[in-house]
């Protein structure tokens, strides 16, 4: 049988967290939901589980319906589980001028899931975001931290590759 | 040599470190404000400037801070906008990851004027390396003084703090980015009261976009005279544009305003022309949300006068045949470009990023994207086209903030404009198919 870690932040990002709430006024704790949201995410799994939201409500001092409708309102959170790499390919308008539609077709059929989907290795997530400030440079996508900008069939196949190898 | 002021020290060495953006100057009208002026006197020359907020709204910057309640007793805020999303605008991110600490100091000086001890720099979350980037530079600032207590022996002090977004284009609207910082969802508030008067947290506050702060700078070294003797009528100054779509030379670049809009795209210096030598179609000039306008109006106003880079003359004939300069985000067609195609890709970001709270935007735009994508995917039938156009009407000035004009608007002025366009697709289905405008040869429809 497979148990699930506890639930609780590690010592640094516990520290992290401690740290953002002096940002606010005293009483205004609440306004470090979303920062703490993107801490509980990239520390449990890449996704935020309900028993993960009652904790960070927990720590806020917060009713748990305070965080779940925050979480379901924001794109950036995923309220099922992801792949170890999600791929955000961005669909907005000035991308799909320079073929941004057609870069989400290809990597579909390249990973054989759809947008919204995982693979069955659990490697990769498709998901489609909206205008990422990068039209200069379109089409794109985001994974993780990075942008990758001007993105070709040949681009696609060697992130992909580097993905997979990592 | 084009007057630049946002941009003038981009090729400096080292720009980007503290030391660096201080050996080009950096940081001095701090010196000069803390320790020369009185915070009214500071706002006064941001008003002789005539800074426009550069976010899209264009409402004169220090009018803005005049509103700002000074007599409540409560503490007063900052917010900088940073959540740059409007689709075709990336100049926040550019200014920010390239030279982070003019933001900084836009942003004491600001702060300084309006009494505030406490800002906040709402960044979206999308924007990880800014994120990190602008942490580090206000690291890099407090080390020398300039942000925490005290600041230069001047006894002013300011915290300032990032605060990250979570994907959400509502978020740009003021009171939806407040709520948004109160750890809410982004719901807009309704106006009055102005932030001015109760803000965050309930109190005095004043947001003000990345590129309109990233001026005050110049402005408190230079005076506010001379960057209002730059630009043209009451646009002043320079305005960053982020082109991008079908020319040879996407990127940002820091016009003088008045620069004439045909002179933006075809010379080299800066969009280059249309790429592959192709004929220019369609023109979005100020992000997504702003009327979309045909070559010949892009280029010439309406009575025949050559279209400027400027708040008045981008809006010269109102909706009937001009646009909007808005947030700067230039996005160029080609000839070969599908005006319902682009109009559905635009309608269905509307759509998403909706905040549900008003129904003729909640509903209604997700009618448009349905009847949209209808149309595009050949089974349009020819009344679609006016119900489009009453869905819009009806959703412009209903809501209580402007995501729903912004919806609106590129529908009704992409049906004004190119009604023959969307007619055809109803009648002759199966010829935009074939084409399969803006989209590669192995590209299947969805």
């Amino acid at each position: 049988m497979v148990t699930n870690p506890p639930i609780i932040f590690s010592t640094d990002t516990s520290e992290l967290v401690k740290k953002i709430i002096t940002r606010y006024p005293e009483g205004r704790q609440k306004s470090a939901l979303l920062p703490i949201l993107h801490l509980a995410q990239a520390e449990f799994g890449g996704w935020l589980s309900v028993p993960v939201m009652d904790y960070v409500a927990d720590i806020l001092n917060l009713k748990p319906i305070e965080v779940y409708e925050v979480a379901s309102f924001y794109s950036m959170y995923n309220l099922k589980p992801v792949g170890n790499y999600v791929l955000e390919v961005c669909r907005t308008g000035p991308c799909c001028l320079m073929g941004g539609e057609e870069i989400l077709q290809y990597i579909e059929k390249k990973l054989g899931i759809k947008a919204g989907e995982t693979t069955q290795d659990g490697k990769f997530t498709i998901k489609t975001v909206e205008c990422l400030a990068s039209c200069g440079t379109a089409p794109m996508m985001q994974v993780g931290d990075d942008y990758h900008e001007n993105l070709t069939h040949q681009r696609v196949d060697e992130l992909i590759e580097e993905f997979k190898n990592c | 040599m084009p007057t630049k002021i946002l941009l003038k020290d981009l090729h400096q060495p080292g720009i980007f470190s503290y030391d660096g953006y201080r050996k080009a100057g950096g940081y001095t009208s701090v010196e000069k404000a803390l320790k020369s002026m009185s915070p009214d006197s500071v706002m006064e020359e941001v008003k002789t400037a005539g800074l426009r907020g550069r976010g899209g709204a264009g409402f004169p910057a220090g009018l803005k801070w005049s509103f700002l309640d000074r007599k409540s007793g409560k503490p007063r805020y900052l917010i900088c906008n940073a959540d740059e999303s409007e689709p075709g605008t990336f100049k926040d991110r550019f200014l920010m990851e390239k030279i982070p600490h003019l933001l900084i100091e836009g942003i004491i000086v600001s702060s300084f004027a309006l009494g505030a001890n406490v800002a906040y720099i709402y960044v979206r979350g999308e924007f990880k390396k800014i994120i990190k980037i602008l942490e580090n530079t206000i690291e890099e600032a407090r080390t020398n003084n300039l942000v925490g207590k005290n600041i230069l022996g001047t006894g002013y002090s300011l915290e300032i703090y990032v605060q990250t977004g979570a994907g959400a284009y509502i978020c740009g609207e003021e009171t939806g980015l407040i709520e948004s910082l109160e750890g809410k969802r982004g719901n807009p508030r309704l106006k009055p009261p102005f932030p001015a008067v109760v803000g965050l947290y309930g109190c005095p506050t004043v947001v003000n976009n990345v590129e309109t702060l990233a001026a005050v700078p110049w402005i408190i070294n230079n005076g506010g005279s001379a960057y209002a003797g730059i630009g043209i009528g009451r646009s002043t100054g320079t305005k960053l544009i982020s082109a991008c779509g079908h020319i040879n030379k996407p990127g940002v670049y820091e016009i003088e305003m008045g620069l004439p809009v045909e002179e933006f795209i075809y010379s080299d210096e800066y969009c280059g022309g249309i790429r592959n030598e192709k004929k220019l179609k369609a023109v979005v000039a100020g992000g997504s949300s702003v009327p979309i306008l045909p070559s010949h109006l892009i280029l010439k106003t309406a009575k025949g006068e050559p279209r400027l880079m400027s708040y008045e003359s981008l809006s010269d004939g109102g909706f009937v045949s001009g646009t909007m300069l808005g947030s700067g985000g230039f996005i160029v067609m080609d000839e070969d470009t599908c005006i319902v195609r682009n109009l559905w890709t635009f309608t269905r970001f509307y759509h998403h990023e909706s905040c549900g709270q008003c129904s003729p935007c909640r509903e209604g735009t997700g009618w448009m994207e349905k009847i949209l994508h209808r149309i595009e995917h050949g089974h349009g039938k020819m009344h679609d086209i006016d119900l489009l156009v009453d869905i819009s009407k009806k959703i412009e000035g209903t809501t209580i903030c402007p995501l729903g004009d912004a919806a609106a608007w590129p529908v009704a002025s992409a049906i004004r404009h190119f009604r023959d366009e969307f007619e055809w697709h109803v009648l002759e289905p199966k010829e935009c198919l074939i084409r399969n405008y803006g989209m590669g040869k192995e590209a299947v429809v969805i």
